[in-house]
């Protein structure tokens, strides 16, 4: 991944309008040199999949205030499989309670940043991961 | 606003270099010390008594000493019935006014048993599908004692209906009742994302709104146009107060442009701001805030009666201020933020809970909140004396200046072509979301303070965990069997029929307030009325560009 920049889907899924978090992090990936693509508001799973396979992007996050993660990343999961992206980096933030963590993580989304994560630490997770 | 004349020269302060400067938030340099001649220099002191134009002090001339603020807590979750308890609750514990939460279906214009609506029924807030729902829900509400505010925007024309529909069944004068929407689409569009319709049909609808209650319930407050949720985005306190007013314009000129009479509709308009932030500065901002809506009122609309200048305003909140971290820290922030609003002649209060950071508020959450107000009108002292700061010399020249600024702020709409523009171009948003971003790598390397985040952080320190409620699957069941019921039972003849009529009149670009509420009253859904409208004006393609 050294040469060529990386590239970032950030999804909103759901009817959750929080957007403030999601378009800090379309910032703080761009100034760390990722290509950010950003979907906006109210998007399906199936959306965010089409989205990511069409801008064949390397990693796919999902931001999701409204407590709604899990059903929504369980379905964006199917999606993401049926259009082949599971060998990308799937990650999610927003309201995540502590035993919801291990739930995402086991569904395929390694990395999960609770409400208050640093936008330093998700752009190293992304690096180191991508590796 | 004739400045007092200098009595006499008061020697000029040291300003020592090797202090750091201090910059507030919307860009004013704060000096070490205020004088006299600071107040001078930046224009001097409005002179005019509360009650009088331009209201710098206060819209009524006796304040809280002729009625304290109205303490008006966010509240509504799950179904109706369940609502109508928890109102009752707070009602028997001294709250004063209602302000109800719907859950995103309902905001975004879904039925609860669409596909979109999946997992979201009644989560955030109270699911309405029909009339039904607001019948239950302010069942032995008494709508004269309480106010309600209801806090929707993309479907707030339908809910409007049903609430005059509920109360004229019960047999209330229309002509008199009172109560709020909030009904401000332009800031969804900036932040919290319930939009439904292109930005220009949403401000016709929101027009048709303040028009049809002109006419049928003009005590009625159909717009509350929030500076609050663009403060939230990352806008700074000048901005946030700019924006609004910008946003408030464009109702009013498109509420002109109906032949209404400013007089008409201009004293039921009402703000909804922020007051998390630097105390002198929020506190000037609101008198700065009052002072200029009055003169856009009085010398740009010609605004003849005094109360169409009135910048009625509910500040609460400051959610952005609040932190996961030391939660308890939160109840001392919401007290000060409370502070803030009495300070400033806020005619309504609404705080966030010490415990919102992380999960829906408790009881006893909420019951703090409603203390810590009621601490304020009983113990503290805040309702004696109208703008006890007023005649400061540093809350007097921030006054000005943050005048300035909002100015400034408002030019800059204008500059790149009006507030529908730049909300359609996505120009504001982008602007907020910088700053957004900003504010938050400043949290993150220590530049900004934030106790308990990045200062006096403890060591070992538990974060309470995230909460949510769970998710009532029950109870989001009961609501589709009862919505279906609903269906199968009423008039369908007469609800296609009165779809039909909105339809044709958002064709032909009338007012569709009147065909809406023979609607609702036929028990036509809110998903129902939504696709209606959505058939004529189409759904709103949000820019998602980043510079």
């Amino acid at each position: 991944m050294s040469e060529q920049r990386i590239k970032v889907l950030v999804g909103k899924p759901g009817l959750d309008g929080h957007d403030v978090g999601a378009k800090v992090i379309v910032h703080a990936l761009m100034e760390a040199g990722f290509e950010v693509i950003y979907t906006g508001l109210r998007q399906t799973p199936e959306s965010i999949a089409i989205k990511a396979r069409e801008a064949n992007v390397d990693v796919v996050g999902v931001s999701i205030l409204s407590g709604s993660h899990i059903p929504l990343c369980r379905r964006l999961r199917e999606e993401l499989q049926e259009k082949g992206l599971y060998d990308k980096l799937w990650i999610v933030g927003g309201n995540i309670p502590e035993e919801d963590r291990m739930v995402l993580r086991q569904l395929g989304f390694s990395g999960v940043f609770p409400t208050g994560s640093r936008t330093g630490d998700i752009v190293s997770f992304i690096r180191e991961n991508l590796k | 606003m004739t400045a007092p004349p200098v009595q006499q020269k008061t020697k000029k302060p040291r300003q020592s270099s090797d202090l750091k400067p201090v910059i507030n938030e919307s860009g004013i340099e704060v000096k070490t010390l205020y004088t006299l001649e600071d107040v001078i220099r930046s224009g001097g002191i409005d002179q005019s008594p509360p009650g009088e134009p331009p209201f710098t002090r206060g819209i009524h001339s006796e304040m809280y000493r002729r009625r304290p603020w109205t303490m008006r807590q966010y509240t509504g979750f799950a179904n109706a019935a369940d609502t109508n308890k928890r109102f009752k609750y707070l009602i028997e514990n001294g709250q004063t006014g209602l302000n109800v939460a719907f859950d995103l279906a309902t905001q975004c214009g879904y039925d609860s048993d669409a596909p979109e609506a999946l997992g979201e029924v009644g989560r955030v807030g109270m699911a309405v599908d029909t009339l039904r729902d607001f019948e239950i829900a302010f069942d032995g509400i008494d709508l004269d004692a309480i106010t309600v505010s209801l806090t929707v925007n993309g479907t707030a024309a339908i809910l409007i209906a049903m609430y005059l529909a509920m109360a004229e069944k019960r047999g209330y004068d229309l002509a008199k009742l009172r109560g709020t929407a909030q009904n401000d689409i332009l800031k969804e569009f900036i932040g919290r994302g319930t939009w439904i319709f292109p930005v220009d049909s949403s401000v016709k609808l929101v027009a048709d709104t303040i028009e049809y209650c002109a006419k049928i319930a003009p005590k009625y407050s159909p717009v509350s146009v929030c500076g609050y949720h663009i403060r939230e985005s990352g806008a700074t306190p000048a901005e946030e107060m700019g924006y609004a007013f910008c946003i408030a314009k464009a109702y009013t000129d498109a509420a002109l442009a109906r032949c209404l009479d400013i007089d008409e509709f201009a004293g039921r308009l009402s703000f909804n701001f922020n007051i998390f932030g630097n105390l002198f500065e929020q506190i000037a901002k609101f008198r700065a805030g009052r002072r200029h809506w009055a003169k856009i009122m009085i010398d740009q609309y010609k605004a003849k009666d005094p109360s169409s200048g009135w910048m009625r305003m509910i500040a609460g909140g400051g959610g952005f201020g609040l932190t996961i971290e030391q939660p308890e820290n939160n109840i001392m922030r919401g007290a000060y933020y409370a502070l803030v609003a009495a300070l400033s002649g806020a005619q309504t209060m609404a705080l966030c809970c010490y415990d919102e950071a992380y999960t829906i508020p408790t009881p006893k959450a909420q019951r703090i909140s409603l203390r810590t107000m009621q601490l304020l009108i009983e113990e503290i002292g805040l309702c004696d004396t109208v703008d006890p700061l007023g005649g400061s010399y540093y809350v007097e020249t921030l006054t000005n200046q943050m005048e300035d600024k909002i100015v400034e702020a408002m030019n800059w709409v204008d500059s790149v072509g009006g507030i529908v523009k730049a909300v359609s171009d996505g120009l504001i948003q982008s602007k907020v979301s910088e700053y957004a971003y900003e504010r938050q790598k400043n949290t993150e390397s220590g530049a900004l303070r934030k106790v308990g985040v990045n200062c006096y952080v403890e060591r070992n320190e538990e974060k309470p965990d995230l909460e949510l409620h769970p998710y009532d699957e029950i109870g989001a069941n009961e609501q589709i069997d009862s919505l279906r019921k609903i269906r199968a039972e009423r008039d369908n003849d007469v609800v296609g029929r009165c779809l039909r009529a909105l339809r044709d009149d958002a064709v032909a670009g009338r007012n569709v307030m009147p065909a809406m509420v023979q609607a609702v009253k036929a028990y036509a859904t809110v998903g129902e009325i939504t696709d209606a409208l959505v058939g004529v004006y189409g759904r709103f393609v949000e820019p998602t560009r980043f510079s």
